[in-house]
């Protein structure tokens, strides 16, 4: 499917109140989504998800299984250089979303020159590989960018508990890799990173897998490291109404290069496995403010219920997280579960990798996790890294290129 | 240095100096006349022809033997000039080489084990090959420098066996990186010969199986732990000083005889940040002395002329290259000399006294110089 998605009435008629709820959080959200899956909602295994539109993949589109996310720093100061590097990524990025290798491919070519792709994904299919690219801050204080710095793109406030690690913070820009198949994903990242050097380098990066939400209404939500059922009521690609309202850069909103973008919030959430593997399956309930097998909100008999927010907790995740609570507030998720080994202590280094887009970070993100500072979950998870990356709107066609509206002088 | 490997890498870096020779040269021979059938079984090696025109020459290969076997083709003193090891049986490979006129040998090795069952064969004619007059001035001035860095490294290596011998600890340490700068400037050419980098400049770590520290380490490194890290010159430690000036006199005598191709040099200088991104960005490579940057630094010199002399043909081919590379080169110089009071020295910072954050941003720019720089090779023979 294309990133706009096609809009079908009879099933968001079906999606009822809008809202996921936060990270780890958004175990809020009930609904009637399940209900609403039919065969032709999913994509043919290891199918190509359309590069051009008018939006970038990877945002509304269904999400794919697996992630490998890197933010890059910008090294050169040479801002014809740095164009140059976003069209050979565009072209790039053509190539490998479409199952191709890229430039002239892995092998065939000079015996004493190494090949212009590094040849792992070959015979491997397009695996629905998105790229999405977007631009931190940082990136605009460089190439004298700064008059035409969204005002949405703000510098996010310390938020409580924050304990962030800047080698796991910020960047200039990032690519979002998601694929059905981890090789595919991390094919795509390294074989960016190569044509890179000398203009960027690799800040951070990080791996995901078992995605922790959807934008396709499915039948089963699924579920974080910690058990529980998340983001059940996320928005899905289909909703066009709620992706305009909530995700979508408007033409009004911020300057024209961003229209048809979004705004997205990166942030990895390192989950304190042990010790909540030691709490009591009613205390792990009450801190979400749902049951743990049916993922129904509390009091209710169904995940898709219409959640009772005064029936929780005041500090119950699902309470604190939903839209009702934050007058409104609404994001997309799409988070994913991270392993990166123990951390020298025999603690597994695990937890989410938290993934939101959103129309102003400053009507989603930071009014829901300001709200989330009260959360009972907080004892158990811990916000170790923080970005914030506007992303541009999509690369219509086969001439236009990632950056484009920012980038161009005519523009 | 790189940690020892299985004999079969060491040929096959060799094989590669000596294949990519053909990359500058147009054979005129007729299609047909370069193929050479070659029939293994586990007991015989069958050579459709045993005289063919030098130049471009094709082995169609097929293994009709129960066993994986390798073929080889080989100069007289046995150097190697192409091979292709892991043909199974019932499968069929084509190996290239180019071949200048004289006596060579083909071995095919059932099994892949031994000297293999040999068949001569002799290259005939010469007829003229076109080549790049450029560059064969390129590798003629290459194998000079090369040589002369050899030359230049004995006398300095000679004060650092000299100090060990005397038992001055800190005359030694002195004199240790400083008798590297030579070695580390042309590695790869003295790594082609495969037997003399295992002696000299091997590290602990990259001893063989079955080898014992105590009796088969030999070389700097090993002089190197003794003076940084146990701290004390004994008998062991003076003989050492010998075997190594011994070691580093055979490469000054064969040196300048090394396989080098306007390729090789291409990817040597390549394989030289290569060297600078695996070893010394990490701190591996001198993890006693602390004296990673010397090395770096000579790496990056030895890379930079090898460059300079292909620098007119791949200006030629790919002038968008050269300009990356020539901004690339100076921006790593740059970032080297902040590490070095005076420029003209070779007095670089300690690395254990580089932190974390610098380390990253050599090694950024390590992969911003290493990357094109992969693409000389291309650039020079296109």
């Amino acid at each position: 499917m294309t990133d706009t998605g096609s809009p079908s009435p009879s099933r968001r008629s079906l999606l009822g109140w809008g809202g996921a709820g936060l990270a780890i959080g958004a175990a809020a959200a009930g609904g009637a989504v399940a209900m609403a899956r039919t065969e032709d909602d999913s994509e043919p295994a290891g199918s190509a998800i359309a590069f051009h539109g008018p939006r970038q993949a990877g945002i509304a589109t269904p999400v794919q299984d697996r992630l490998h996310f890197a933010a890059f720093d910008v090294t050169t100061d040479d801002r014809d250089a740095f164009v140059r590097l976003l069209k050979d990524w565009t072209a790039a990025a053509r190539r490998m979303t479409a199952g191709h290798a890229v430039g002239e491919g892995a092998y065939g070519g000079l015996a004493e020159a190494p090949p212009d792709d590094t040849g792992e994904a070959l015979g491997l299919k397009p695996s629905r590989l998105t790229l999405t690219i977007g631009f931190g801050p940082s990136l605009f204080e460089k190439f004298d960018l700064t008059d035409r710095r969204p005002e949405a793109l703000v510098d996010l406030p310390k938020f409580a508990g924050d304990n962030l690690d800047k080698n796991r913070s910020g960047g200039d820009l990032c690519i979002q890799a998601c694929a059905d198949d981890p090789q595919v994903a991390v094919h795509a990242v390294r074989n960016l990173a190569r044509i890179g050097f000398g203009k960027v380098v690799i800040r951070w990066s990080q791996l995901g897998f078992g995605k922790t939400s959807s934008t396709t209404p499915e039948a089963q939500t699924p579920r974080n490291l910690m058990g529980f059922k998340d983001g059940t009521r996320n928005i899905a690609g289909t909703e066009t109404d709620r992706l305009k309202k909530f995700v979508w850069v408007d033409g009004k909103d911020g300057p024209p290069w961003m229209e048809g973008g979004s705004y997205l919030v990166a942030r990895r959430i390192r989950m304190h496995i042990e010790t909540w593997d030691r709490t009591s399956l009613q205390e792990q309930e009450d801190i979400f403010g749902r049951d743990k097998g049916e993922g129904a909100p509390v009091g209710k008999a169904k995940e898709r219920d219409e959640p009772f927010l005064k029936a929780m907790k005041p500090d119950a995740h699902v309470r604190l997280a939903h839209p009702d609570t934050n007058h409104g507030a609404t994001i997309l998720r799409r988070g994913y579960s991270f392993t990166d080994g123990t951390d020298g202590l025999g603690r597994l280094d695990a937890g989410l990798f938290f993934l939101a887009y959103q129309r102003d970070v400053r009507e989603g993100f930071i009014p829901i996790q300001r709200s989330l500072a009260a959360d009972a979950l907080n004892e158990y998870i811990q916000h170790v890294g923080s970005a914030l990356f506007a992303i541009p709107p999509g690369v219509r066609d086969q001439d236009d290129w990632w950056g484009r509206t920012l980038f161009s002088k005519e523009a | 240095m790189r940690p020892a490997r299985p004999a079969s890498v060491v040929i096959a870096a060799a094989a590669a100096l000596a294949a990519v020779t053909g990359c500058t040269e147009k054979s005129d021979a007729k299609d047909g006349d370069h193929v050479i059938n070659v029939t293994a079984t586990d007991d015989k090696c069958q050579v459709s022809k045993k005289e063919f025109p030098a130049g471009h020459v094709e082995l169609a290969v097929e293994n009709k033997g129960s066993k994986v076997t390798e073929v080889y083709v080989l100069f007289p003193d046995d150097r190697v000039v192409t091979e292709r090891e892991n043909i199974g049986p019932g499968t069929k490979q084509r190996v290239t080489a180019e071949v200048k006129a004289g006596d060579y040998q083909i071995a095919c090795k059932p099994g892949m084990k031994g000297d293999g069952i040999r068949q001569a064969v002799k290259a005939t004619g010469g007829k003229a090959v076109q080549r790049d007059p450029r560059l064969d001035k390129a590798v003629a001035a290459y194998r000079a420098y090369v040589q002369q860095q050899a030359d230049e490294t004995l006398p300095k290596a000679e004060t650092f066996a000299k100090a060990v011998k005397s038992g001055d600890l800190e005359a030694a340490k002195k004199a240790y990186a400083l008798s590297r700068i030579g070695w580390e400037r042309t590695e790869p050419v003295a790594e082609s010969f495969g037997d003399i980098d295992p002696k000299v400049d091997v590290r602990e770590d990259g001893l063989e199986d079955g080898q014992d520290p105590a009796t088969d380490w030999t070389g700097w490194h090993r002089l190197e732990k003794a003076l940084w890290q146990d701290k004390k010159i004994g008998t062991r430690e003076k003989d050492l000083a010998d075997l190594l000036i011994k070691d580093l006199k055979d490469w000054q005598n064969r040196v300048g005889k090394a396989e080098i191709t306007p390729t090789s040099m291409a990817n040597g200088a390549k394989e030289l940040l290569d060297e600078v991104a695996t070893g010394k960005v990490t701190g591996e490579e001198e993890r006693y002395s602390h004296t990673d940057l010397v090395d770096f630094k000579a790496n990056v010199e030895g890379a930079q002329k090898s460059y300079a002399l292909l620098k007119p043909v791949a200006k030629e081919n790919d002038a968008a290259l050269v300009t990356e590379l020539d901004e690339q080169f100076a921006a790593l110089d740059k970032l080297l000399d902040r590490y070095r009071p005076n420029p003209r020295s070779y007095d670089f910072t300690s690395y254990d006294k580089v932190g974390k954050a610098d380390r990253k941003e050599l090694s950024d720019a390590v992969n911003a110089l290493a990357e094109p720089l992969s693409k000389l090779a291309a650039a020079v023979v296109k």
